[in-house]
């Protein structure tokens, strides 16, 4: 009983966090500048903060995650990070030879306020940054948001310095979202067979789910190019795919480059890939494929196949806000009931997309956003009344274990198992991953469970 | 790529090449591609594993979320250090100082909990910002009767190596409070093993069988009250070279309690470990029984050693380690199995670690002071290794590169330690190196380069 401590008496808490359901802003602004092709993240602060995000990264990934660091020592921290961040640049032009830097910062730079945009102003007088390279950045303190919160201010900051206004295009720029590189993948691949040419940023597929050639490549073939950045200014629209993590780039775009945009939620689940599908289709003036009407057949068809199985079963979830919107109108339209929602990443409209996607149905969940909403509060709610399965990152196998419920690894970061940066969890093909997941974790435990009487060869 | 950096030339070295001129303790250049972490890293990894303890991560969320319980440091008894309670500082409290909420954080943890002590963690923003967290343990000990103890941690303050300094300062306040009144004269601690895979307890069972009382083990599968009265113990034996050496200064100075290296990886280095306690308490029995132990131990695990050598002698190898004390008993395990070690580098080695280091390996070994990826893959080509040894970021790059790994850092599920140990490594060492999978790779490259 890794969690004995934890009773099911809830007390009110005024401050603290127990095992956090979220992360902080830099990790985020980490994995979305992964998503620009031959970039080199960079991290304005004290070395700790550079090593626990590439290990994170490293370990949820299991991919190699390059990223340098500014080094902090005490005299940066008394007399401000700007020298080192010049030398930093000026190492890195040198050393690593990337096109973009993308630097983020972190509570420590952010408090003893170095600005940014001066240094890298005096990088370039100081011909620090080569003829065609380029030097990004976003603010990104730790004790604002959380890592949702920095993925969305990088992706910002892409459009902030690359976006050029001009003469419209077809192309039609999409914001993922914090998504695995494979559903990155599937995601230009559904645009692909509808014939709709895109902009996707950023895009992490062939970065952090390369090939095995026996090569060790310190920028891999993969990521939006610069090109590609700069030409989503004269895109003729964007869609913004969930929004906690892209609204702000797609604002921007508009502000910038008046590029309109629409925002809607990730594609997870029947509803919410039908309503990417159908803009998609809207806004390119295109007919939906076949191939791809028939990917949603075979969702429906094992939808409907297996419904008794899914009806009525109690869910917690916890992680990200735009997945956990997803996934619980997802879960709604199994007849499933998401009782449990938590997110630690604070957001205003959060309890009312929650309550959207739930559409009456579920009266009895209990849904919280922001401080102290963690895991151990999660728990709590679960030891007053037992749920049938949980869905969230890793950290949820200690409740898992110990309350003798299965899990479904979702999100952010899964330590502990594979499979989540091959294969994707948006569109038709996605859900019908996630069916295939939950089934299997619900059936196996029927199996578990059943008397030796009762235990059916046939399901 | 371009080359090394001019800077940091004179922090590789080649054996062989010239007189010994090499360079180390240096802060990590700007804009490198580090390996290195921070103060609180190296604060955090040492206090962690005291199991009965809390503790609390002062500062934003990050900081507590990427340290939370991702080094396998087990215990065999409570779990409390696997949570992870931080008082996930927000933009009101870098305003306004966070110690109302680090009081408050304190005071509902204690009460809920109500562990053997505290450690309250400080991280960079509370360095800056100036929260009198000292004043505020103390304020909380008087109130609740707990030991709260403040680590000074803030990152920015140095590197991990400073970090395992203020862990041991901290751990020092606890050292002395406990009763010794019924402790052994053949007793010692042990120093610096934080039973990743449960190497701590093989450890202390070497020890009994030799009739010698395990006061406490700091810090892994740690409790407060045996750190308590670690100062009763007659010995400390202190493993590692960077994490547990201050502890045992101090200890030295305050208590006059003497206390030696060790290294308990390798049959070598774990032998004479046992054999240096043996000798420190210069008895005629513990001897002996370390000597029977000893031989006991390498007959049980040498035949298979040996059945492992015919397959993989020859192989090369590369070295990255955390600190470099590690980096011998490697070097001497390796050369048990008759792989030879083509580089070997650390994060934090000093300059009479890289001295020894140099004696320690063949000629033509590269040495490296904080290795960046970009040398650890060129090392890696250059030298043509089949084995890399090395912590979390080193093993996709390793991988990537086609060649086998061995986790010698905290992501390692068995132990390495001891005589057992020391099969489990050669064991895993077997298995990555001798994977048919290399091959397949191979046999891709060739046709795609014949296509």
């Amino acid at each position: 009983m890794l969690l004995r401590h934890t009773t099911s008496e809830i007390k009110e808490r005024s401050a603290l966090t127990i095992n956090p359901a979220k992360t902080c802003q830099p990790i985020g602004a980490m994995y979305a500048a992964l998503g620009i092709h031959r970039c080199l993240p960079h991290s304005h602060g004290s070395q700790g903060c550079c090593a626990y995000h590439r290990s994170t990264l490293t370990r949820h990934y299991k991919e190699p995650v390059m990223a340098s660091t500014s080094s902090f020592t005490e005299g940066s921290a008394v007399f401000g990070g700007q020298s080192n961040l010049l030398q930093a640049i000026h190492n890195i032009f040198s050393i690593y030879e990337p096109d973009v830097i993308a630097i983020h910062t972190t509570c420590l730079s952010e408090t003893i306020g170095d600005d940014i945009p001066q240094i890298i102003a005096t990088a370039r007088d100081k011909k620090y940054i080569p003829d065609g390279r380029y030097v990004i950045h976003a603010n990104t303190p730790s004790y604002v948001g959380s890592h949702v919160t920095g993925f969305s201010n990088m992706v910002k900051g892409m459009v902030t310095y690359f976006a050029e206004p001009g003469t419209q295009t077809k192309t039609i720029n999409i914001i993922p979202g914090w998504v695995e590189p494979s559903d990155m993948r599937e995601i230009k691949r559904i645009c692909y067979m509808m014939g709709i040419e895109i902009i996707l940023f950023p895009d992490t597929s062939d970065v952090l789910d390369c090939p095995q050639t026996g090569r060790f490549e310190f920028y891999p073939k993969g990521g939006t190019t610069i090109e590609e950045l700069k030409a989503a200014g004269r895109s003729r629209m964007t869609l913004a795919l969930g929004r906690s993590a892209s609204v702000a780039a797609a604002r921007e775009l508009d502000s910038k480059c008046k590029v309109a945009c629409e925002v809607m939620e990730l594609p997870i689940g029947l509803r919410a890939t039908d309503q990417f599908v159908d803009t998609l289709r809207r806004v390119a003036r295109v007919e939906v494929p076949t191939l791809l009407e028939d990917e949603r057949g075979r969702l429906m068809d094992m939808m409907t196949d297996m419904h008794q199985y899914f009806a009525g079963r109690r869910v917690a979830l916890w992680g990200d806000p735009d997945q956990l919107v997803s996934l619980t109108e997802f879960l709604v339209d199994l007849d499933m009931r998401p009782v449990y929602i938590v997110t630690g990443t604070p957001g205003k409209k959060f309890l009312s997309r929650i309550e959207k996607a739930l559409r009456g149905k579920v009266p009895e969940a209990k849904v919280q956003e922001g401080p102290c909403s963690d895991m151990f509060l999660l728990h709590q709610w679960i030891k007053q009344e037992k749920v049938d399965l949980l869905i969230g990152n890793t950290y949820g196998k200690y409740i898992s274990r110990d309350e003798d419920i299965p899990l479904l690894r979702y999100g952010f970061p899964i330590l502990d198992r594979i499979g989540h940066s091959y294969f994707p969890s948006v569109g038709y093909v996605g859900a019908m991953r996630l069916l295939e997941k939950i089934l299997g974790l619900l059936m196996d435990r029927q199996d578990r469970d059943a008397p030796e009487e009762s235990f059916e060869l046939v399901m | 790529m371009s080359e090394i950096l001019e800077k940091r030339k004179k922090q590789i070295r080649r054996k062989g090449a010239g007189p010994y001129e090499m360079t180390c303790e240096k802060h990590s250049l700007a804009g490198a591609v580090s390996q290195r972490a921070c103060v609180f890293c190296g604060s955090r990894v040492v206090l962690y594993p005291i199991a009965d303890a809390l503790h609390l991560i002062h500062g934003p969320v990050g900081c507590a979320a990427y340290t939370w319980d991702i080094r396998g440091a087990l215990s065999s008894g409570p779990q409390l250090h696997r949570r992870s309670f931080t008082t996930d500082l927000r933009e009101q409290d870098v305003i306004h100082g966070g110690e109302k909420k680090l009081y408050q954080c304190l005071k509902e943890l204690i009460a809920y909990y109500r562990p053997k002590a505290v450690f309250v963690y400080s991280t960079c923003i509370v360095g800056v910002i100036g929260d009198d967290v000292e004043a505020v343990c103390r304020q909380v000990s008087r109130e609740t009767g707990l030991t709260v103890i403040s680590v000074a941690s803030e990152g920015f303050k140095g590197t991990k190596k400073d970090g395992y300094r203020a862990a041991c300062r901290a751990l020092s306040e606890l050292v002395g409070t406990g009763d010794i009144s019924s402790i052994s004269p053949f007793s010692l601690n042990i120093l610096g093993d934080f039973n990743i895979a449960g190497e701590t307890w093989a450890i202390r069972e070497y020890y009994r069988r030799m009739g010698i009382e395990v006061v406490s083990t700091i810090t892994g599968d740690g409790r407060v009250e045996d750190i308590r009265r670690a100062h009763g113990a007659r010995l400390n034996v202190v493993q590692c070279s960077g994490s547990m050496v201050h502890l045992a200064r101090e200890m030295k100075e305050k208590y006059g309690i003497p206390y030696i290296h060790v290294s308990y990886f390798g049959l070598q280095d774990m032998s004479k470990a046992l054999y240096d306690v043996a000798e420190f308490f210069q008895d005629a029995a513990a001897m002996q029984k370390a000597r029977r132990l000893v031989r006991e131990e390498i007959d049980r695990v040498l035949p298979e050693l040996m059945r492992i050598r015919t397959d993989v002698q020859g192989k090369k190898a590369g070295i990255y380690t955390g600190g470099a004390f590690k980096a011998f008993s490697l070097v001497a395990s390796l050369r048990m199995l008759g792989i030879r070690t083509a580089f070997v580098g650390s994060q934090t080695g000093s300059p009479d670690d890289y001295k020894r280091l140099e004696e320690f390996c063949d000629p033509g070994t590269i040495i490296v002071d904080d290795a960046n990826t970009m040398e650890l893959v060129r090392f890696s080509q250059e030298t043509e290794i089949d084995l890399l040894i090395g912590g979390v970021k080193e093993r996709p790059v390793a991988y990537k590169l086609g060649i086998g790994f061995c986790d010698h850092n905290h992501e390692r599920k068995i132990s390495l330690a001891g005589f057992e140990g020391m099969l489990h490594f050669a064991q895993e060492v077997h298995a990555s190196v001798m994977s048919p999978v290399w091959k397949l790779i191979d046999r891709k490259n060739i046709n795609v380069g014949n296509a």
